[in-house]
């Protein structure tokens, strides 16, 4: 009958935690383990219907019994015999069952190895999956289990795992780097390679956890890092808040190898004859990408960046991080008490940055001792001749205080205010001796010592003191204050020449009954008294001599004896006796009163080590500044198509997200006068997006001068990564070349760009088109479009489309197929990792009327590829927006596109009589006029028209008079004229009169124009 | 990183453990008892203790010790900060972090452990991923899941935790659409004895509720946004929009959050609503004292002053109270030496007071310090800064949400010195 030995078994296994040894404090370890002991029939009879509901058929059941062992666990109660039953379930369809499993498993599996084997086939079909999730949560449950055995089979799949298409299943990859390697530190070498290729990885996600990755391993391998280098500072503000933490003091560790102190002494630079310290710009990169992140609601975050600037930043920027680190003050008491501790050791060094903050560090009675405590540190810290006496002050509100210990820690306070600050330290001084009469004797012994150290600073002046101390000796009971008291007599008993013998007296009848360390300065007062004034003291000291020479303690009748030999002058006495006196009473050094946090600034701040003061394991030391910098070349990463980015950053702090749009360089517009007459000869002028994109319509005419201006200067920072989508064009000349031969690499895709995007079908050929003018022609010829500068605007922010970003612009271009819709270029970068698939409008919700000409369906868009595509949209003349969705193979988008009115007509061409004609008989109702001034800047004809042309897609009409400018054009729906008159009179005046049936579209069309104009 | 966890509850239980790398023997925790035994008062436990194999690193939250074990060097702000997060997402997900709750929803909460942490290190802790990942108890799922099966564990990938928003969650849908802002301000101030202002300071929060639809893009303006001094954002928020132009612009989480936590800048005055006239005295000699404290409205705006309540730690020679209020109620704790005075609302014309005589220990010596006292206040419908906020503006979604804004003052850390 195997039941019994079961039993058995079971019940040596739940009393094993009751032999585990080291309990120094029993109760309650014992009472767990003897309830589980207790316990362990009657969780053996349970087990038994655990493993019948594991082996049953129904999910319900299991989950029911996989919950209960997961609480068994929970609890801390050994579940390791249902191990069989519950690793069957390993490949359960549930999902809940199989985490469940997971966590059993990982929790026991180095327990039962060979079992946990059978478990291993299911988590590498697992790596295989579709779903990223189900492939990321197998390496996870793979890597976590303690099985050397398997050590293999986890090295092949984090290697695949870190070129895996999800982000995600990479960073999980990150995750089992360290788990492995404390698994199998042989490995480390393959791990490094992997943590190289995955330190390359372009993604916020990711960059977090591999760094966590390169910190448990090898974090001596600094070399890996200078070609991210860059990267990590630009990646840092959009990782998550527990990554850049981790990836913060690994730079701050880096930086210190690799740049010089920008905090060097002007002086020993001269001695060593070096150039005037310039700092690194990559320094000044980190510095800059750190500093906003002191705006974190993470603690963990502030602290990393506060202890960055605290090492790295010259002394006149480190401020800032005050101001931070203040407000952590706030935070939770834990919070605070590691905070304070770091404050209290940056206050030593930078005083000056919290003093601002002083009254943030008042004591508050609600506060626990510890945070009290600290805050006193820190005050003291900052105590200076100028706040000294408002500090007191605040220190005589605390003395009062019921918190003994913290009043003991007051008195400390005051003693080292007193010996940093020497204008007070007779008001502490006499503020001390008040106390000495205080009722509680805990105060008047703290004050006793601190006063003694006071004291040995000028011990003549205050004999007074010393006198009133000696009196205490009588009620005192605190060891070290009477041992203070005691010290201070026989040091100065010179200046209480009558008293001293006294106290000897009185102590050598209480000797037997003191303390160890009072018994030992009653030796020593009794050797001075001997030394300076042995006739009244002389028996006493032999009394004393001869009660300490049986005394218990070996310390004591050591002491006795050295003693008794030194002074009293006997025939085998050596020639040390002569100098007895000098030994004794030499004048000794003040104490000096510091703090217990100096110099413990050499431990990296904010770790773990700085806040024990002693090195914990793992601790990466700081380095030391180099003496010469480093190559800074190694951090230059070779551009592959992406301009470098800190060179345009230092030009120009751009926003947040670029809601701008291109401007047009005044040198530019020459004319959209000259292109009314030849569609061709387009002068286009586009926003960097677009610069491309505008191509299609110049068919081959490469006028893009080199002068285009940048529109992406005040592109989205983020978006820099994929620099792709936006190159600038800062300069001319060599940069610009390299440019454009880069650009040309990158793909004949670009030529086409209507279909840049691969298996994209050309919606358009240019015969397309071109019959579409003719066709809508009547009575006025349609012109090419005017062009100013394009206006992009967004249509999906890449933080709202999870990496999608998609802009559009009004081409101003006949939408080929039918000539009601306004044509709407689509420029859509994928900025995610992955492929995004079968990109397409869907589902437009539109006002009556309106009509959508969808794009073709994008087929796929690799990462960091960019496609433009046009679609066609007919607003039926009104600026209502049209919405639809934006649908890639995962994702709907909800986005909407608001024309501007200017963009609801195509110009048309006439001559002035006709003009004329049509505007007689737009008048009354139809017309609208405004007056309005020029500004300055918009006072020439070449501004004008070109200001006007922006704002609307209007053809301009020739015109005989000098100071007259007319426009005109039609609605695209409806064809209605839209006849603009702008006459500029004398100076800034001017009038602006539309005519068109379309009253709606006139009066707005106006605001625009003279909007435009104001600018 | 964090090796372990153990949750241990005031009588010193071990009523959960969790271990992200091998187990870790509960006996560890002992070092952890010596010291809560050596620290007396709970708030003294030092958060970091060093043992000879390990570090222990505890919080105390919610009358339960979070304590984690750490074997090697790890930034101790980076852990404390995780687990208040752990604490925060236990009291989202159970209504409150207490014993009880924790163990009865023990698989949830082991579930919870599993996803926010992988090996130690931080995997998610955003409340939105998490809710994906692991769907909050609710009496009706637990009924629904019991019958259909089905679970309370999503299957495929949370789409935040891709994105760069992974604070929100994608899908979003509500009938009605809503965004709340409260701008809760504190006052934290320490008033000495003669009445004046030691230290004065105006911290606040905005704390949001968030029901919008789709993904909204939120741009939050102020009248006078100058007043704040020292912000910290949720990560929602675009920094550089508001170094330039002083807008808060984001894409928010759904449901609540905090969206801000500012301080005032102290050039400004702190206006302080209350004033508090007192007289408390212990005679020499004899066994009893005068208790004597009134509170009036000062400098508030014309608003009303509620919710008062004063505490005062009493010294430990006090053995008794006989106190009359002329408004409210009051309390004395002779264990904890504890009083409290619920006095409710200030009326002006009638100053509540609260009088009488205070009994001592016999033969104790009389109390040096005279108690401080601690107020409480609220004021509704001010922000006491004067911060207002200007507009609120949503872009990237069609539809036409409610918006509000309530302002409320509090006293934060408010301490009258007697």
């Amino acid at each position: 009958n195997p039941k019994p030995s079961i039993r058995f078994q079971e019940e040596e296994r739940g009393r094993s935690p009751a032999t585990i040894p080291a309990v120094p404090r029993t109760t309650p370890s014992r009472s767990n383990a003897l309830t589980a002991t207790s316990l362990s029939t009657l969780t053996w009879c349970r087990h038994d219907d655990l493993k019948e509901m594991l082996d049953s058929n129904k999910d319900s059941l299991k989950l029911e019994a996989m919950k209960r062992i997961v609480a068994m666990i929970a609890r801390g109660k050994n579940a390791s015999d249902l191990f069989p039953a519950v690793v069957k379930n390993v490949a359960c369809k549930n999902i809940e069952v199989k985490k469940l499993v997971y966590v059993y498993l990982v929790r026991y599996a180095e327990e039962q190895q060979d079992l946990a084997l059978l478990s291993i086939s299911t988590f590498q079909r697992g790596l295989k999956d579709p779903n990223q999730l189900i492939r990321a949560s197998a390496l996870r449950v793979l890597s976590s289990i303690r099985v050397p055995i398997i050590v293999p089979i986890m090295m092949l799949a984090i290697k695949e795992a870190a070129s895996d298409m999800s982000p995600y299943v990479r960073k999980t990859a990150a995750h089992a780097i360290p788990k492995l390697y404390s698994l199998d530190s042989d490995q480390k070498d393959q791990l490094i390679e992997v943590i190289e290729k995955l330190l390359a990885d372009k993604t916020t996600l990711v960059a977090g956890s591999v760094v966590m990755a390169f910190e448990e391993v090898c974090p001596e391998r600094i070399d890996l890092i200078h070609k991210n280098y860059r990267k990590l500072c630009n990646l840092l503000i959009d990782v998550e808040e527990w990554g850049q933490v981790v990836i913060i003091n690994m730079l701050t560790r880096y930086a210190r190898t690799q740049f010089l102190s920008p905090n060097q002494n002007a002086e020993a630079a001269s001695l060593a004859k070096r150039k005037p310290y310039v700092m690194d710009p990559d320094h000044r990169l980190l510095l800059r990408n750190t500093k906003p992140l002191l705006q974190s609601r993470n603690a963990a975050v502030v602290m990393a960046v506060a202890q960055l600037y605290f090492h790295l930043a010259p002394k006149a920027e480190v401020g800032v991080i005050a101001k931070a680190l203040v407000r952590l003050l706030r935070s939770h008491s834990e919070v605070q008490y590691v905070v304070l501790q770091n404050v209290a050791t940056m206050s030593i060094k930078r005083r000056g940055m919290f003093e601002p903050y002083l009254k943030s560090f008042y004591i508050r009675s609600t506060d626990p001792t510890q945070i009290k405590i600290l805050k006193l540190e820190v005050l003291t810290n900052l105590a200076n001749e100028t706040n000294i006496s408002t500090i007191l002050r605040e220190f005589q509100t605390y003395i009062r205080s019921m918190d003994k210990d913290f009043v003991a820690a007051t008195i400390q306070a005051i003693g080292r205010c007193a010996t940093n600050i020497g204008k007070v330290r007779d008001t502490c001084l006499n503020g001390l001796v008040q106390l000495l009469s205080n009722r509680d004797e805990l105060v008047v012994a703290e004050s006793v010592v601190v006063i003694k150290k006071l004291l040995q600073m000028q011990p003549a002046q205050h004999s007074e003191i010393i006198k009133h101390m000696a009196k205490l000796t009588d009620n005192i009971q605190v060891p070290m204050a009477r041992a203070s008291i005691l010290w201070l007599i026989g040091e100065y008993c010179e200046h209480v020449p009558k008293i001293a013998p006294d106290v000897l007296r009185k102590m050598a009848k209480s000797f037997t009954n003191e303390e160890d360390i009072v018994k030992l300065q009653v030796i020593n007062l009794a050797a001075k008294l001997y030394l300076t004034n042995s006739k009244q003291s002389k028996l006493l000291t032999q009394y004393v001599l001869n009660l300490a020479k049986y005394d218990q303690n070996y310390d004591i009748r050591d002491r006795a004896r050295f003693i008794r030999q030194l002074i009293v002058p006997t025939e085998k006495s050596g020639a040390l006796n002569k100098y007895a006196k000098k030994l004794f009473l030499a004048q000794k050094p003040a104490p000096i009163l510091e703090s217990s946090f100096k110099d413990r600034d050499h431990f990296q701040l904010g770790s773990l080590s700085h806040l024990l003061n002693a090195k914990a394991v793992g601790y990466q030391e700081l380095p030391d500044w180099p003496d010469e910098a480093p190559d800074p070349s190694v951090r230059n990463v070779e551009v592959r198509g992406t301009p470098r980015r800190e060179k345009r950053k230092e030009k120009v702090e751009k926003p947040f997200y670029s809601d701008s749009e291109g401007e047009s360089g005044p040198t530019e517009s020459a004319d959209s006068g000259e292109s009314h007459h030849g569609g061709a000869s387009s002068r286009g002028h586009h926003g960097g997006v677009w610069g491309r994109a505008g191509m299609w319509w110049e068919i081959g005419s490469s006028s893009s001068s080199g002068t285009s201006s940048s529109s992406s200067e005040e592109e989205d920072e983020e978006e820099e990564e994929e620099g792709s989508g936006e190159q600038s064009e800062e300069k001319e000349g060599e940069e610009e070349e390299e440019k454009r031969k880069k650009r040309k690499e990158k793909g004949g895709l670009r030529k086409c760009p209507l279909c840049s995007s691969r298996g994209l079908p050309r919606p358009l050929s240019p015969m397309g088109w071109a019959w579409w003018p003719m066709l809508s022609c009547g009575p006025w010829q349609l012109l090419s479009p005017a062009f100013g500068a394009v206006r992009t605007y967004e249509l999906l922010h890449r933080m709202a489309g999870e990496g999608l970003s998609v802009e559009y612009c009004f081409s101003r271009r006949p939408f080929p197929g039918d000539p009601h819709m306004v044509a709407v270029q689509i420029q859509i970068s994928n900025n995610t990792d992955a492929e995004v698939k079968s990109l397409r409008v869907s589902e437009p919700k539109l006002l009556a009327g309106m009509r959508i000409q969808e794009f073709p369906e994008i087929e796929s868009l690799a990462p960091g590829d960019t496609a433009s595509v046009v679609m066609g949209i007919d607003f039926c003349d009104s600026t209502q927006a049209a919405n639809f969705q934006l649908c890639t193979h995962t994702r709907h988008f909800y986005v909407s596109i608001q024309p501007p009115v200017g963009e609801l007509m195509a110009p048309v061409f006439m001559s002035e009589n006709e003009f004329r004609k049509e505007q007689g008989k737009l008048t009354g109702m139809s017309e609208i006029t405004e007056k309005l001034t020029l500004p300055e800047k918009c006072r020439s004809d070449h501004a004008i028209v070109q200001q006007v042309t922006s704002a609307a897609n209007v053809g301009r009409v020739p015109c005989g008079a000098d100071n007259e400018y007319r426009f005109a054009a039609k609605t695209v729906t409806s064809g209605s004229l839209v006849l603009i008159t702008l006459e500029w009179r004398e100076g800034a005046a001017a009038q602006l009169t539309v005519n068109s049936e379309k009253m709606v579209i006139g009066t707005m069309l106006v605001k625009d124009i003279i909007q435009a104009l104001a600018q | 990183m964090i090796h372990s966890l153990f949750l241990i509850n005031c009588s010193g239980d071990i009523f959960l453990e969790k271990h992200w790398k091998s187990v870790v023997s509960q006996s560890v925790c002992d070092y952890f008892f010596e010291a809560q035994e050596k620290a007396v008062d709970v708030e003294n436990v030092p958060p970091v203790i060093s043992t000879p194999h390990h570090y222990l690193i505890s919080i105390y939250r919610d009358k339960i010790f979070f304590v984690s074990v750490i074997q090697t060097e790890v930034p101790p702000l980076f852990v404390i900060e995780f687990l208040h997060r752990v604490a925060d997402t236990f009291q989202d997900y159970f209504g409150e972090c207490s014993e009880t709750a924790i163990k009865d929803n023990v698989v949830i909460v082991y579930e919870l452990l599993e996803e926010m942490l992988d090996n130690g290190f931080p995997l998610a802790t955003e409340s939105n991923i998490l809710k994906e990942l692991i769907k909050p108890p609710t009496i009706l799922r637990s009924v629904v899941n019991s019958i259909t099966g089905s679970s309370n564990v999503g299957d495929t990938l949370p789409t935040g935790q891709l994105s760069n928003i992974p604070w929100r969650r994608a899908g979003v849908k509500y009938t009605n659409n809503e965004a709340y802002f409260d701008v809760i301000e504190e006052i934290d101030a320490i008033i000495d004895k003669s009445g004046s202002t030691v230290f004065a300071e105006i911290q606040g929060v905005i704390d949001s509720c968030i029901k919008l639809s789709g993904m909204p893009d939120l741009s939050l303006s102020f009248m006078n946004p100058r007043l704040l001094d020292d912000v910290s954002f949720h990560p929602c928020i675009r920094f550089k929009r508001w170094e330039s132009e002083r807008v808060l612009s984001f894409i928010p989480p759904d449901g609540n959050f905090r969206l801000i936590s500012y301080r005032v800048s102290s050039q400004n005055l702190v206006a302080i609503p209350v004033y508090v006239k007192h007289l408390i005295s212990f005679k020499e000699n004899s066994s009893s004292g005068r208790f004597d404290v009134t509170i009036g409205p000062k400098q508030n705006m014309g608003k009303t002053v509620e919710g008062v309540v004063m505490t005062v730690h009493m010294p430990k020679a006090v053995l008794n109270m006989n106190l009359t209020a002329t408004q409210g109620s009051y309390t004395f704790d002779p264990v904890t030496k504890v009083l409290t005075w619920d006095v409710g609302k200030i009326t002006p014309q009638k100053l509540p007071n609260l009088k009488g005589i205070v009994n001592l220990q016999s033969g104790a010596p009389k109390p040096e310090e005279n108690p401080s006292l601690n107020i409480q206040f609220k004021i509704q419908q001010l922000a006491i800064s004067g911060l207002k906020v200007n507009r609120l503006d949503m872009y990237g979604e069609k539809y036409k949400p409610f918006k509000g804004v309530k302002y409320i003052t509090k006293a934060g850390k408010f301490q009258v010195r007697t």
